[in-house]
């Protein structure tokens, strides 16, 4: 027998709470439990580095030539050192300073992606659950057999396709992601339907709008956010693949994934070349993972 | 007798899925957009030059012809020939598949082996160092790129530490063992060679590792929160009520009922790590069949992006037949519950 | 004189929750005695299966902030990890519940019942003596026959064919035999009964009891009945603890209670039994205080019909009404039950006696059915 059984809450609500002041303490909790967990603030601090050092690439690198086509032969193949922190690869090009560049393209790439394949999603989403009936039907197996296909797999064929730049990866990678949040809309919209015992979309009629606004995205965002911050870094990771294989944006185009192809050539010998592109991939992912993994704790707070 | 009837209903109910299956592969694979036969034959070919190899492969006739063509192909064994590499695709994939199985399976092995006593460990322990500490290495393992992680490796054990070969499956001058299943670490075994099989053993040591960490983690995590569920449980409560040993009750009577979502996922992982082990058989120069997959796509090899999407599928559906069949086993309510 | 087998001293019990520190068990003592039925009734969410789970060692959330749980002279709270586990299932044993979900899914009825006798009291159980145990397959027929025993102890009329089952295929009721069999199977000499019966319809519960009255009489151990139903008390039990919101507020033996209840909330759950003069009987307004924050004085005040501004003031600590009748109610005046109130009774808390004493025979008291209490 569980303790949640046991004890029986007897608060009275007063007439004072309105369902928005419920709403305000709902959100001052969830904050509240998100920064209890040290993991998630760390990862929120991760994060923030990673956007000022995206930001002010240009100001703070120490050698921001070096993230196009430098050529310095006399300091090429050199490790970590005082003025190279991250070294130095086989054209000469000061690693930290790529590195720093490269967090602008993946984090530009992550919420671009993001965007259009949450706004395809949600769209789609709210057509299928407002529709029903066959549209329903068909977009939901449309949805479930992009669900089905890996997503590098599909963005590789699409690069492959289209040919590879940084353009079109980002496309690619949009276009295998957008499922899971048409599933997620859709879901709701059928399960507010169905609350409101409204069986047709005719009954909805004019109110879909408010409806939308009012109730299904509302209900939607906390999972939507806990999966995008999730997305983001898998998203890098996906990219960061696919510029391994060379389908990204081209040399000399400081992508972390190019570097460490590049890298993987002087394994034996100049190891830092792909060891720190990839710490920073490690690095970005794993903060948006704690903060992901943090806030799905914290909004679980409310659902418990 | 009502596992076998048991097993035999999950066979038949796959055969539709199956057909499905390939009739959606051929769909798609006429879908991929641009022209192959150009592409093989170069700019230079002239109009008829096309029209003639398109004929010759069969891409001029009525799509359901196609698919039925095709079909009887695929079951007679002929999948085409491959753009690239000019071998007929099923040929070009038996000789890699085997490389790629034995590393899934590998891979899935010490994944899952690992992942138990973790997971075990973790759940029991809510809110406990141990589980912090699996939380903490969980998202670590989720978020290194399996292909970094594999150089990586192979920076620490191979070029400083110089105790793991660098890549390949076996070492150079070293004959593969005689061919029984194709799977080196069986057939040196069976062949009796020793020293074959502790090569073959040390080649995989590194790919499965960079291949399996991030399902170990998934895994790993998973079980851990099922556990905590199972915790809540009234039959967890009588099991203690009745002074059962604690070890007994997480693996015995917790962690069977707790695993069943996990094999679910590990299933699942079978048949996406045969496709996407891709990346770590390009650092470690895998002859495997992802890779091959891979230079496909990148390629447009229709028929051997075809043949291996095929393999995939099937490998989908015979993971998914074998996690039904364990569930049978460990959960007699769902062998029980389908009559 | 009854030895006393065990004895609950002032145990308290809180929960660290999201909102705060829960009081969920605030200073009960209650006593049973070798061989005695003696009944724990409360409503649900008033601290029963808590106090249960102190008593076996199973609450791991929670602190024990005071008190002594003293089986045969021992106080259980004292000891270690492993010396509480040695007695769970061999000494102290539990009927569960729930006969749907206290029996494990996936194995058979057999398989659990002979883990029961192979492992019981062992905390861990170490590699080598598994193997041992699958390698030496001997044994397996005195376990087997011994559970088939006890399976047919409990009425159980094909006990082969359940002890290879699975409980999916088992109906309710033969379940809790089951759980009744596998809390014997050591001869425990003091047996927990947790509702049992409750998840039951009422012919196949009445069954269980009588089955359960059977069982224990022959075997003279002592029980403590867990319900919330004081009909099923009245019928099992020679004596009735009352629990309300984490305390005792009443004790007497069962036939003192029913002809003499006093505790305001005893008397409403007593008129809350349908009778077949008055129909369904009412039940009590209001619902249990909040553990976080719970009242200062007395807990029931707030649903009590004759609560004055003192009762949420002082506590109303347990006091004899006779030899062994003890009450939680500013209603009653009588002798301190026990030392540690000492400071209360000085307040001297006067709110005049229970309006349904002293006069007229018709004051109303609670119409009872006398069919033997089996009613909801």
């Amino acid at each position: 027998m569980n303790m949640a059984t046991e004890k029986s809450n007897t608060r009275l609500p007063s007439t004072e709470d309105t369902a928005q002041q419920e709403r305000f303490k709902q959100i001052k909790r969830t904050f509240q439990s998100f920064l209890q967990n040290t993991l998630s603030v760390v990862g929120l601090l991760m994060i923030l580095t990673l956007v000022f050092a995206a930001t002010f690439a240009p100001f703070i690198a120490p050698y921001p030539d070096d993230a196009g086509a430098g050529v310095h032969f006399d300091r090429a193949s050199q490790p970590p050192s005082l003025e190279h922190p991250m070294g130095t690869d086989t054209t000469g090009r000061d690693i930290f300073s790529r590195v720093l560049f490269g967090a602008r393209l993946s984090l530009m790439m992550g919420v671009i992606v993001l965007s259009i394949a949450i706004s395809i999603g949600v769209t789609l989403g709210l057509i299928a659950g407002y529709i029903g009936g066959k549209t329903n039907s068909i977009i939901m197996r449309i949805t479930d057999i992009f669900l089905a296909i890996p997503p590098t797999l599909l963005a590789m064929a699409v690069v492959a396709a289209t040919g590879a730049s940084l353009f079109n990866v980002m496309v690619a990678i949009a276009f295998s992601w957008w499922s899971w949040y048409a599933r997620l809309t859709q879901g709701e919209v059928l399960s507010i339907k169905e609350e409101e015992f409204i069986e047709s979309s005719q009954a909805l009629g004019s109110n879909w709008l408010r409806t939308t606004f009012k109730e299904v995205l509302p209900n939607v965002l906390s999972p939507i956010t806990v999966k995008a911050t999730l997305d983001m870094g898998f998203v890098i990771l996906v990219g960061a693949g696919l510029s391994f294989l060379g389908l990204g944006a081209q040399p000399p185009t400081p992508t972390w994934g190019a570097m460490i192809a590049q890298g993987r050539n002087y394994v034996t010998t100049f190891w830092w070349i792909a060891v720190f592109p990839g710490l920073a991939i490690s690095f970005a992912v794993l903060g948006f993972n704690f903060i992901g993994d943090g806030l799905r704790d914290a909004f679980d707070v409310e659902v418990n | 007798m009502s596992y076998i009837n048991y097993l035999l209903r999950r066979a038949l109910q796959s055969i539709p899925v199956v057909f499905g299956l390939s009739m959606l592969i051929f769909v798609i694979s006429r879908v991929i957009p641009g022209d192959p036969v150009r592409l093989a034959l170069g700019p230079e070919a002239s109009e008829q030059q096309v029209q003639a190899l398109k004929a010759e492969m069969g891409l001029d006739q009525p799509i359901p012809v196609q698919y039925i063509d095709w079909l009887i192909g695929v079951v007679q064994g002929d999948w085409g020939m491959s753009l690239r590499t000019n071998n007929n695709v099923l040929s070009d994939i038996v000789a890699r598949l085997p490389a790629t199985i034995e590393l899934v399976v590998l891979t899935l092995v010490f994944a899952v082996l690992l992942a138990i006593p973790f997971g075990v460990i973790a759940g029991t322990n809510k809110d406990g160092w141990q589980d912090h500490v699996s939380r903490i290495t969980a998202l670590f393992g989720v978020s290194m790129p399996r292909f970094w992680v594999a150089i990586v490796l192979q920076i620490i054990f191979v070029v400083t530490l110089g105790l793991l070969p660098l890549s390949g499956r076996l070492s150079d001058g070293v004959e593969p063992p005689p061919d029984v299943t194709h799977f080196y670490l069986v057939d040196s075994l069976l062949a009796g060679q020793f020293g074959t099989f502790v090569d073959a053993a040390t080649h995989l040591v590194l790919p499965a590792f960079a291949l399996g960490l991030a399902t170990l983690a998934q895994v790993m995590r998973l079980i851990r929160s099922d556990m905590i569920d199972e915790q809540r449980k009234d039959y967890v409560l009588a099991a203690q009520a009745y002074g059962l040993p604690n070890n007994l009750v997480e693996y015995k009577y917790m962690l069977r009922n707790a695993f069943t979502s996990s094999l679910t996922v590990i299933g699942l992982s079978f048949g996406f790590l045969l496709g996407n082990a891709f990346l770590v058989e390009i650092v470690f120069a895998w002859p495997g069949m992802a890779r091959y997959g891979v230079e496909a796509i990148l390629y447009q090899d229709f028929n051997a992006i075809i043949g291996v999407v095929i393999v995939v599928g099937v490998g989908f559906v015979s993971a998914n037949f074998i996690v039904d069949l364990l569930y049978g086993y460990l959960d007699p309510r769902v062998r029980l519950g389908d009559q | 004189m009854p030895e006393t087998l065990l004895e609950v001293r002032n145990l308290h019990v809180q929960f660290d929750t999201y909102d705060g520190v829960a009081e969920v068990i605030n200073g009960v003592d209650f006593k049973l005695n070798r061989g005695e039925t003696a009944a724990l009734v409360g409503e649900t969410g008033c601290g029963k299966s808590v106090t249960v789970k102190s008593i076996m060692g199973l609450l791991p959330g929670a602190d024990i902030t005071a008190g002594e749980i003293i089986y045969k002279g021992q106080d259980l709270l004292e000891l270690s990890d492993a010396e509480r586990h040695a007695r769970r299932g061999q000494e102290i044993s539990m009927i569960m519940q729930d006969p749907m979900t206290s029996l494990n899914p996936v194995l058979t009825v057999g398989e659990q019942m002979t883990d029961v006798l192979k492992w019981q009291g062992e905390r861990r159980l170490s590699i080598t003596d598994w193997i041992q145990d699958k390698v030496s397959r001997k044994s397996d027929a005195d376990y087997r026959e011994r559970a088939i025993e006890m399976l047919a102890d409990v009425e159980i009329s094909a006990p082969e064919r359940v002890f290879s089952s699975y409980p999916v295929e088992l109906s309710g009721g033969m379940r809790q035999r089951v759980l009744i069999a596998i809390a014997l199977l050591s001869e425990p000499n003091f047996l927990i009964a947790d509702e049992p019966g409750t998840a039951l319809d009422v012919t196949t519960e009445a069954k269980v009891l009588d089955l359960l009255d059977e069982l224990v009489e022959d075997r003279n151990t002592s029980v403590l009945y867990i319900t919330h139903d004081l009909g099923v008390a009245r019928e099992v039990s020679e004596f009735i603890n009352v629990m309300y919101a984490g305390e005792i507020v009443e004790q007497a033996p069962t036939a003192e209670l029913f002809d003499n209840p006093e505790h305001p909330y005893t008397r409403g759950l007593l008129e809350s039994i349908p009778t077949l003069s008055s129909g369904i009987g009412g039940g009590i307004e209001g619902h249990l205080p909040d553990y976080t924050d719970p009242p200062a004085a007395c807990r029931f005040a707030d649903r009590c019909p004759y609560a004055e501004p003192k009762c949420s003031e002082v506590v109303p600590y347990p006091r004899k009404t006779s030899d062994d009748h003890t009450v939680s109610c500013h209603l009653f005046d009588g002798e301190n039950a026990y030392d540690r109130h000492q400071a209360l009774v000085r307040e001297n808390v006067n709110i005049g006696s229970p309006p349904w004493q002293g006069g007229s025979e018709d004051e109303t008291e609670p119409d009872v059915v006398a069919d033997g209490g089996n009613s909801k």
